[in-house]
């Protein structure tokens, strides 16, 4: 089977003698929308900037498309589009010229890279921008301008490192749009991100790398079905001065009153709701306490520092 | 890529470069002009009525290839050391990383960036000696071979200095210390004939003297050295520095971790 990305024992050792990736493998199919998610300094930036050539790796195997990166780089990057955590283009450039001059690197004629992109530029809101200089945008516009770029060479593989960072609620929920219905049109995408609802929401696979390792590598379905117990926060109509005792489930209050209950897999919100009613507290509403995402993300981080721990033998 | 394709992305970084130096031409294309004008003024006219001939010629006309030469040679650095350093600043030398443009189009694309501004530069200059004196060319294709070769040799020069420089300050050091004293000892305001037989030997380890005077033999028809040995040495140079800068790139050297 050929992968969108198929990454091989991935390893890399900086001068210094810091070892960031510990041999990871890494296999994304082609249509996928991917996470790869990890704390701060796990590794993910590294693992994409090799994929991408701005990192030279020390050991392993990389393919964009079944093209080896070592053999085939030319193939590869051709198939590659990429959107970087950091602001990278000529701030003093103007938006068009930008755009249009990534695809001249990629052998696009002006013409013909002209009306990529306006596609792109109008898709991403930019168009009536294009003749801004990049500096006088704001934050969430270079953010798109750097979708625009990836997107002008029509990439099948879009790989995109925190695209969302320091952008609005509402600019993330359109960009997120636009990322589904370029999913939806056959691009794969490899995303990372801090915000794990956003990984929850748009993602079908899932991994997470943790001190230059792949601690999980799976669907998110099954990911999600990991999670034992899941905490509800109950709005009540009368405030609750302590917590019920309940005889199936863990019951408190948060600071601000609303009624928390740990909800275990498999014990069903009903009887929940059966012995409220019996208790003659009516609810108004529920939400999850935390996304689901992030709570099990927490969890395997955690596990996987005190595993990391026990086997260099630091005790607490 | 097709033959095509590596032509559009060779395209794409020259009009980039030229738009570049174009776009902020009051640092860029004004500044030497003012400089050599008054070069012309002080040195040319003014001095330069009082110190007669040399090697033939009113020294005026002595100096002007020189200074043609000083100008084309100190814009092929400054273009692209600034110009790539600035990307690699800027990070903006990603866009090129991650594309599928090889590392000579890359290499090729910069080099003729900088030499569009040095040629550029060099016709300003040229222009503005007409004002000044008459120039009688001795051997057009001389001229052209020597100013051409010299423009990228020093665009290549200037290529490795940004590729090593990790500061601003990196990208001054060279042009300061090292391309204005060889210059300035290169024959362009003297005749190596008038040095004691010491400091003429110590002059031809200068290769900034090959380059003037190859020109100035092309324009005038004198020179202190053979001009065929100034070509020979300006292509070996080329070959040299081409190598050292496609290895560093290959490598990526202060542009990828």
């Amino acid at each position: 089977m050929t992968y969108a990305l198929d990454i091989e024992g991935l390893t890399k050792n900086y001068s210094d003698g810091f070892q960031a990736l510990k041999g990871i493998d890494l296999h994304v199919r082609e249509g996928d929308f991917f996470a790869l998610l990890g704390p701060n300094g796990a590794g993910k930036s590294t693992t994409l900037g090799i994929v991408s050539s701005l990192v030279n790796k020390s050991g392993g195997k990389v393919r964009v498309f079944g093209h080896d990166i070592d053999t085939d780089l030319s193939s590869a990057k051709l198939s590659l589009g990429v959107v970087p955590q950091e602001f990278n283009f000529n701030q003093f450039e103007k938006v068009e010229d930008i755009v249009t001059t990534q695809a001249g690197y990629y052998g696009i004629p002006l013409r013909t890279a002209k009306v990529s992109a306006e596609k792109y530029l109008k898709k991403l809101g930019l168009w009536d921008k294009r003749h801004t200089p990049a500096r006088m945008l704001s934050g969430g516009m270079k953010r798109r301008l750097m979708i625009a770029r990836a997107l002008v060479h029509e990439p099948r593989l879009l790989i995109l490192d925190e695209p969302t960072a320091g952008v609005d609620i509402e600019l993330r929920r359109s960009m997120w749009q636009f990322l589904e219905e370029m999913n939806r049109q056959g691009t794969t995408i490899i995303l990372t991100t801090h915000y794990l609802e956003e990984a929850e929401a748009l993602c079908r696979n899932i991994a997470i790398i943790d001190h230059g390792q792949i601690i999980r590598h799976t669907s998110k379905r099954e990911l999600l079905q990991q999670l034992s117990v899941e905490t509800f926060v109950l709005d009540t109509e009368q405030p609750l001065e302590k917590a019920p005792e309940l005889s199936a489930f863990h019951a408190s209050l948060d600071d601000d009153g609303a009624l928390e209950v740990e909800v275990a897999k498999g014990q069903g919100l009903n009887a929940l709701f059966i012995e409220l009613e019996n208790l003659g507290i009516r609810v108004l509403s529920m939400r999850t306490k935390a996304n689901r995402l992030e709570e099990l993300f927490v969890r395997m981080v955690e596990e996987n520092a005190r595993e990391a721990e026990k086997a260099s033998g630091v005790t607490a | 890529m097709t033959p095509q394709a590596l032509w559009t992305a060779f395209t794409t970084i020259v009009i980039r470069e030229v738009r570049r130096f174009t776009r902020i031409w009051p640092q860029t294309l004004l500044p030497p002009a003012v400089t050599m004008t008054l070069y012309f003024i002080i040195f040319g006219n003014l001095i330069g009525s009082r110190i007669g001939e040399m090697g033939g010629y009113d020294y005026m006309q002595f100096i002007v290839p020189g200074l043609i030469m000083m100008a084309v040679i100190t814009n092929s650095y400054s273009n692209v050391v600034s110009s790539f350093f600035s990307m690699k600043f800027q990070r903006s030398i990603e866009e090129l990383l991650v594309s599928p443009v090889p590392n000579w189009t890359i290499l090729a694309g910069y080099v003729a960036g900088g030499m569009a501004r040095g040629l550029s530069i060099g016709l300003i200059v040229t222009l503005l000696s007409l004002a000044f004196t008459q120039l009688s060319i001795h051997n057009l294709l001389m001229v052209v071979v020597t100013v051409i070769l010299t423009s990228a040799l020093f665009s290549l020069g200037g290529f490795i200095n940004a590729m090593l420089a990790t500061k601003f300050d990196d990208i001054s050091i060279v042009p300061t210390f090292v391309l204005t004293p060889l210059t300035y000892l290169g024959g362009v305001f003297y005749s190596i004939d008038m040095l004691p037989s010491f400091w003429q030997g110590v002059s031809m380890a200068n290769p900034i003297l090959y380059m003037v005077n190859g020109f100035r033999f092309g324009i005038l028809g004198v020179s202190d050295v053979n001009p065929f040995v100034s070509l020979g040495m300006i292509l070996v140079f080329i070959v040299l520095l081409a190598a050292v800068s496609l290895r560093m790139l290959a490598r990526g050297k202060g542009i990828r971790h």
